[in-house]
């Protein structure tokens, strides 16, 4: 049991948010921390969640930054886009042409917001006491982390339910898939288009971090409805 | 604004009612909007719990059904539900359920209300403010200019007057000089006279006829007159006119009705001007008026047969220029009647007088005055009672099949049940007939029915009309004293019942079937007339046509209040969609028919056939439950 202990996050993750918000010096890290995390044994129906999406200046941590954020909040019986929020704000080294006609965010656009710095507390304070949504999380978590440890001096990590990786538990995993790639066939696309596809979402036309967020929302709400039950413990769900 | 309102905007806006909406109103629903997903088979709402908000379909489909769990509609993409919840104590009425994964738009209550009360399109479209339909007719009817222009409108100066003890020398004087093709003819009255107008000179005087240039020629020189002819000697028994706030669609069907090309206007008593036919074919409306008059004028069969292609054009355009149904009802009816009474004539001038006494009536939707473009023949002949068939027959019989075969080659085919005067059954003397009904009402069978639902739709064309009326009588005071019949009848009209609705690219059954188009004639309008008819009987109707025979069952306050009125609606409706399918045929060339495939049916279209046809089944469950089934 020793060994479960020090790597199921679902017994993990409260302990390291309670530990946080003991020892965070910065007074909107500090807050957010103290919201704390729901009982890993919550019914995921009755868990407020947020659905957080960046667009950043490339892929790369170190070299890039985030250009856009957005967030949306739910519940697994409904989405509340009119609640949610975005911001477009100024990294700190000059966007690349690339990652312009990605995003559709211009060079003025970019040079009239803010720092990140300048919206931080308010997103925090936007995610506290909600479990956080992304698709991928291996752009929303080092970005978040890196762009606050920059600003702060502290590291900003918390639980996130990653629908990329539920996406790849359900397609990668079963016997034909593994089967299909020992032939040589492309693995299915887990892409957030995708992903919606197979539930019979609709295509969203833009790269958004706003509607990526909706869009992300609106995925974890068919997958729940698919594979899980709205009975789910939280805890099991987040990583 | 952020793009998912942006994306959330741009599809509302494609599907009804929200394509109509103003576009600040689109951005603040649009950014009220909140999502939720629902998998396959999975309930969205149950009967009567609390409902918060409007919902709209983004993708999947939806089941809704009534509270018994009848199947009340099938939704997809673009499609509302809920509002009757919301309308209604904020309780769900209909209950839903998901039957594909679905991503449902919800508005909340609060954006509704103000909607609701803000945008009257919308009020309408929830049937906020009564039936949708009602609203759609309504809407239809403001938009059509020629019911609304007035005939006033089309006066151009006013009227040259004389006083009838004048000579026709002084009047044909006057009209060249006034460059007028026509002229009021007046005299002298008093104050008590209540058509009496107070002219420039300050005295009373009435209208006592008109005079135009035909009847220089006519009345004045054919029949021996001179310059030197009273006006008074001459003119017209009778003088057709029109009020001046008449529409000027009343003012063609009095010209069409009469056969005049002039009429006086009449502004309460005084006349205030003169219109002729040439100033309405100038207010567009003309081609079916132009008809009528050239189909008086052929020679014989083949010069009839070449005015069909004008009959086309003269359909097409009444429907483009947005006429009610009863406005193309009524000139394609006109239009078919003169060309029986062209065709009569012809035949009169070839066979000879008639040996006795006829009437010449048409039946079925001639009678009713609902002619579309396709449709086929149904005639018979009334006599005399003292036609011998010995010696009269052959000409009757003659007459009988040179209208038939000539009507044919006109494109009104041959009726396929034999309802036509060539038919001996169908030309026969007064009495039989005063027998043949007296004997369907008193003892029906099916065949006797199918005759009552054709023949006591009936309408004299030409000789005796009285024939005609006589046998109206009968059928008015006798079927509403024959429950039995009426109860025969009432069974009869639920033999064909409408479909549900539509479903994506599907014409939806009570059962939930599919079926890939329907026969808007046999699945809506037929079944609509038959119930009509059968309240109708019930009252003591004498008229034929569907609108007015839903007036005297209005007036006799039989039907529970306002169904009379969705009736009339939902008549309306699937006859103008029946019709504009025909057109849409014609422009295509295409033959016109009655099955309208659900690709062609436009979304705001489907929401009023949906309850055009629940007016439909609601109105066939009233007469099941009104003339019940007798116990066996």
């Amino acid at each position: 049991m020793a060994r479960r202990d020090t790597t199921d996050p679902s017994v993990t993750w409260p302990r390291y948010v309670a530990d946080r918000a003991d020892r965070c010096r910065d007074p909107a890290l500090r807050a957010f921390y103290a919201a704390g995390l729901p009982n890993p044994a919550t019914p995921i129906a009755d868990v407020e969640m947020v659905a957080l999406d960046f667009e950043t200046s490339g892929l790369d941590v170190h070299d890039h930054a985030i250009v856009s954020v957005g967030l949306v909040p739910f519940t697994l019986g409904r989405i509340r886009p009119a609640a949610g929020r975005y911001w477009v704000v100024r990294p700190p080294r000059p966007l690349d042409e690339r990652s312009i006609r990605f995003h559709r965010i211009t060079h003025a656009e970019v040079a009239r917001a803010p720092d990140l710095e300048a919206i931080l507390d308010e997103l925090l304070s936007q995610l506290a006491g909600k479990i956080v949504v992304v698709h991928y999380r291996g752009i929303e978590r080092p970005f978040l982390d890196a762009a606050v440890l920059a600003r702060r001096g502290e590291r900003c990590l918390f639980p996130v339910i990653d629908t990329m990786q539920l996406e790849a538990q359900f397609v990668r995993r079963g016997g034909w898939s593994r089967l299909r790639r020992f032939f040589g066939s492309p693995a299915a696309s887990i892409r957030l288009g995708d992903c919606r596809a197979r539930y019979g979402l609709p295509t969203y036309s833009a790269h958004h971090a706003k509607l990526d967020a909706l869009a992300t929302a609106e995925l974890l709400q068919a997958q729940i409805a698919r594979h899980y039950s709205p009975d789910t413990p939280i805890g099991e769900l987040w990583t | 604004m952020e793009a998912e309102v942006q994306e959330i905007r741009e599809h509302l806006r494609r599907f009804p009612p929200f394509d109509r909406l103003e576009s600040a109103w689109l951005d603040r629903i649009a950014a009220s909007v909140e999502v939720a997903y629902y998998r396959d088979g999975t309930s969205i709402q149950a009967y009567g719990e609390p409902i918060d908000s409007l919902r709209y379909v983004r993708s999947g489909a939806v089941e809704v059904y009534r509270h018994n769990g009848e199947l009340y509609n099938r939704l997809s993409e673009g499609d509302i539900f809920g509002q009757a919840g919301l309308l209604h104590k904020q309780r769900v009425r209909f209950p839903a359920k998901a039957i594909e994964d679905t991503l449902l738009y919800l508005i909340p209550a609060e954006v509704f209300d103000r909607l609701c009360q803000e945008d009257d399109h919308f009020a309408d479209f929830v049937e906020l403010s009564g039936p949708r339909l009602k609203a759609t007719v309504e809407q239809n009817e403001r938009e059509n200019d020629m019911m609304v222009t007035r005939v006033r409108r089309l006066v151009s100066r006013s009227p040259v007057l004389i006083e009838q003890t004048g000579l026709v020398r002084d009047a044909a004087r006057l009209m060249t000089e006034q460059q007028v093709s026509a002229i009021l003819l007046t005299e002298r009255s008093s104050i008590e006279d209540d058509r009496a107008f107070v002219g420039e000179d300050g005295s009373h005087w009435r209208v006592a006829g008109i005079l135009t240039d035909h009847d220089f020629r006519v009345r004045v020189l054919a029949a021996g007159g001179s310059g030197d002819t009273r006006l008074d000697q001459i003119k017209h028994a009778q003088v057709i006119a029109i009020q001046a706030d008449e529409s000027v669609y009343e003012a063609m069907l009095a010209m069409l009705r009469n056969n005049v090309h002039h009429l006086p206007v009449l502004q309460r008593r005084r006349p205030i001007g003169v219109v002729h036919l040439s100033d309405i074919v100038r207010y567009e409306t003309h081609s079916s008026l132009y008809l009528v008059s050239n189909i008086f004028s052929q020679g014989s069969v083949k010069g009839l047969v070449r005015l069909m292609p004008d009959v086309r054009a003269a359909f097409l355009r009444l429907v483009d220029e947005g006429a009610t149904s009863q406005m193309v009802g009524e000139a394609m009816s006109s239009i078919g009647r003169s060309l029986i009474r062209r065709l009569i004539e012809l035949a009169e001038q070839e066979l000879g007088p008639p040996p006795v006494p006829y009437c010449f009536m048409v039946n079925g939707s001639m009678a009713r005055n609902d002619q579309t473009i396709s449709t086929d023949q149904d005639n018979a002949l009334i006599l005399d009672d003292t036609f011998d068939p010995e010696r009269h027959d052959a000409w009757f019989k003659a007459l009988a099949s040179r209208v038939s075969d000539g009507l044919d080659a006109c494109g009104y085919p041959y009726c396929d049940g034999g309802i036509m005067a060539t038919n001996d059954k169908w030309r026969q003397p007064l009495s039989v007939w005063r027998g043949y009904f007296e004997e369907w009402i008193s003892e029906p069978d099916p065949e006797r029915l199918l005759h009552s639902s054709i023949f006591f739709d009936l309408d004299p064309v030409h000789g005796e009309e009285r024939f005609v009326e006589q046998l109206q009588d009968l059928v008015a005071e006798r079927a509403s004293r024959s429950p039995r019949f009426l109860a025969a009848m009432a069974r009869n009209a639920l033999n064909r019942t409408p479909p549900l609705g539509f479903f994506r690219t599907f014409v939806m059954e009570e059962d939930g079937k599919h079926n890939n188009s329907i026969n808007i004639k046999r699945r809506g309008t037929a079944p609509l007339v038959d119930v009509i008819r059968v309240h109708a009987l019930a009252v003591g109707s004498r008229s034929q046509n569907s609108f007015d025979r839903l007036d005297d069952i209005t007036r006799a306050d039989t039907l529970p209040a306002g169904q009379a009125d969705k009736l009339r609606y939902a008549l309306e409706f699937l006859s103008m969609v029946r019709i504009r399918h025909q057109a849409h045929d014609l422009k295509h060339h295409h033959s016109p028919d009655n099955n309208i495939e659900p690709e062609n049916v436009s979304d705001a279209e489907r929401h009023n056939l949906k309850d055009a046809f629940q007016v439909l089944s609601n109105a066939q469950k009233f007469l099941r439950f009104r003339y019940p089934t007798p116990g066996r």
